[in-house]
């Protein structure tokens, strides 16, 4: 009886396993194999196992350039979308003024341009030839354009702080909408003028969303192409237009290869950042926010 | 007790200082009306809270009660009128600038402060020295018996405790008033009625305290507060002392609200003498208590409170009452009887009874002629 009764709740094989596979199966196919093949690439040609290439390229010059010049230009950005993000969403979550829902969506809507067009509307506007140039040239009675920083690394920090600052502000906004108001009332009538409140009570709330977008920030900004190259800034070579330029321009795909390794290595490392941020604020300390 | 710890100095110019909060406030409303988007939510309010007292609002939802108390903390601009703490018109002044204290009814404990931090937060906001903050914390953490808990985060408190801290949080800065926003209304009835008696006793540690207390809760009203003002539409229908209001209460809503009294229609009022009055309930003549000194022949309510029955008859004057029963609810301490008096339906209430009367059976209630009053049925009065 016992037998039988042990074989009557033995457990059926699963195959709900199997739903697994598909996905996984075009995983391989699009991301891990050639993933796969770019690491290798980076170990030297097929057939020999060397890690000279990564020595040389760590070493060189050109490659110091490139990792300072995309962390400088991802930090800088991102403590502008940090820093803008904060601002804007402070104002249109706790100043009334007609229209702020209204503006708060409008900024929303900029996640789903392409980066590219911010990048032309500063050329129009901060370019050499832009409408902000022009109308000084004009004023000032000068033959050369008075505002110069867009073709520098200043050009691309402000066209990246232009374009995620609203992958800030998303979520400083939904976490603004569940402080409590009476929080800021009570503070208020304790004595505490708006700079305090801001300081003491809106921060702290909003640090974890802070976090949470700043990381994603840093990791978008890091693997930024398209602003950097539009822009043109003379001398700013980031990682990624780096790995262009060795494997589009030079066709050195083994020094393409190895940066591109360093870049994923990077990118999976601000990666882990960011879920750690999610998970530590999103799940043990969810009650402080 | 608190208010016998250290005096500090003066911090911002223009700012009350705390010495000048040692001495009572009276919270006078003149004449205040509140009005959002044309739509009045408070009616020309006329209204004084007299120094050292406590003055509780009450009223149903949107009667204009939190929307007055918002009005005194400066979270809403009045549309006509001023409002004074003390000789100040704090009418157009910024909150942090009104010296008031705070109390709302989900606590607003800030949730990233400990507790001890919680509390010096308006010290801190002040500019209070950090050695006289060091000293005042823990005082007005143990008036409220939570020093044991100084350390601890907001979220590891019950609801009780963090109401607690939040009281300590706005007797810490000495306010010139204290604001309580249905402070009790997210606990649940057992600490709530402990609740009360903290909230009494601290009163009686801060007797120069002023307090405007807003609730729903009318028993919360009775058992704290000097004066009671009911209000409904925006308008306070009426204004007395705790004991007055619900002996004597001045109009039908006011009756109903406070207690909810049983209000039967009696017309034909004789004055028997400067107390009392005759009238007549159908074909009865019932003899009640003339408090508002209603005239002749005038028709009114007669308020009786369901506990002012009996059902022995007492020695002496007595009105009775007979009436069908329609249910009895037994409810521990009390037994309530809903009775059908001539079409009116009167509930009583009385201590247990060994033999309750049964639905469908006839019962005769007794009640003392100065236990019940006459209410005039036009609300003049209020």
């Amino acid at each position: 009886m016992a037998d039988v009764a042990v074989g009557a709740i033995a457990p059926r094989p699963s195959w709900d396993r199997l739903w697994s596979v598909p996905p996984l199966l075009i995983l391989a196919v699009l991301f891990f194999y050639p993933l796969g093949l770019i690491a290798r690439q980076s170990l030297g040609d097929p057939g020999t196992l060397s890690f000279s290439a990564f020595a040389e390229v760590l070493s060189s010059r050109e490659f110091h350039e490139g990792l300072q010049h995309t962390i400088v230009i991802a930090l800088g950005s991102t403590a502008g979308c940090l820093v803008f993000g904060f601002i804007f969403s402070l104002v249109i979550a706790f100043v009334p003024f007609p229209g702020a829902k209204f503006c708060g969506r409008l900024i929303e809507t900029f996640i789903a341009l392409p980066t590219f067009l911010v990048t032309l509307a500063f050329t129009f506007i901060y370019g050499s030839a832009g409408l902000l140039n022009e109308g000084l040239m004009r004023l000032m009675q000068v033959d050369l354009p008075p505002v110069d920083f867009l073709y520098s690394q200043w050009g691309v920090i402000l066209a990246e702080t232009t374009v995620y600052t609203p992958f800030v502000m998303r979520p400083l906004l939904a976490t603004f909408s569940q402080i409590d108001q009476a929080q800021i009332e009570v503070a208020s009538s304790l004595g505490a003028k708006p700079w305090r409140i801001v300081r003491q009570v809106i921060l702290p709330a909003a640090m974890p969303a802070l976090i949470a977008g700043g990381s994603l920030c840093l990791l978008l900004t890091v693997n930024e192409f398209g602003i950097v190259l539009f822009i043109g800034a003379k001398g700013v070579i980031t990682l990624p237009v780096l790995i262009y330029a060795k494997a589009i321009q030079e066709f050195d795909y083994t020094t393409a290869c190895v940066i591109a390794v360093v870049n994923v290595v990077l990118s999976l490392g601000l990666y882990s950042l960011y879920r750690a941020v999610i998970a530590h604020f999103g799940g043990n300390r969810a009650d402080m926010v | 007790m608190v208010m016998a710890m250290a005096n500090t100095k003066p911090s911002e110019s223009g700012r009350p200082t705390e010495a000048s909060a040692a001495s009572a406030k009276r919270i006078a409303f003149e004449n205040v009306s509140v009005a959002y988007n044309g739509l009045t939510v408070l009616d020309s309010l006329n209204l004084t809270v007299n120094p050292g007292e406590i003055v509780a609002l009450i009223g149903p939802s949107g009667s204009g009660k939190t929307t007055a108390l918002r009005a005194v903390a400066g979270f809403v601009r009045p549309s006509g009128g001023r409002i004074m703490i003390g000789d100040r018109d704090v009418t157009n002044l910024a909150p942090y600038d009104r010296d008031i204290g705070m109390v709302v009814q989900n606590y607003a404990l800030f949730p990233h402060m400990r507790v001890e931090e919680n509390v010096a937060f308006g010290l801190r906001a002040r500019r209070v020295s950090e050695e006289i903050i060091r000293a005042r914390v823990p005082e007005a953490l143990a008036m409220v018996g939570m020093a044991a808990y100084a350390k601890r985060y907001p979220r590891q408190l019950s609801g009780g405790q963090q109401q607690r801290v939040a009281i300590a949080r706005a007797i810490a800065i000495r306010p010139q008033v204290l604001l309580l926003d249905e402070p009790l209304s997210a606990l649940d009835a057992q600490i709530r009625r402990s609740m009360v008696d903290e909230l009494a006793r601290l009163h009686r540690e801060l007797p120069s305290l002023t307090v405007l207390y807003v609730t729903h809760d009318q028993s919360e009203a009775l058992t704290l507060a000097n004066h009671i003002g009911i209000m409904r539409d925006g308008k306070l229908r009426a204004f007395g002392d705790a004991q007055s209001l619900f002996r004597y209460p001045p109009n039908r809503f006011s009756a109903e609200f406070l207690g909810r009294a049983n209000l039967l229609e009696v017309k034909g009022v004789q004055p028997l003498d400067d107390q009392r009055a005759q009238v007549k309930f159908g074909d009865q003549v019932l003899v009640a208590r003339n408090h508002h000194h209603l005239t002749a022949g005038s028709d009114c309510l007669l308020c009786a409170r369901p506990h002012d029955f009996r059902l022995d008859e007492p020695q002496g004057d007595s009105n009775r009452l007979t009436g069908v029963v329609r249910s009895v609810q037994w409810q521990g301490d009390t037994h309530n009887v809903t009775l059908d008096i001539a079409g009116q339906e009167v509930r009583m209430s009385s201590a247990p009874m060994s033999m309750p009367p049964v639905p469908g059976a006839m019962l005769t209630l007794h009640f003392n002629p100065a236990d019940v009053t006459l209410v005039p049925e036009d609300g003049r009065h209020g």
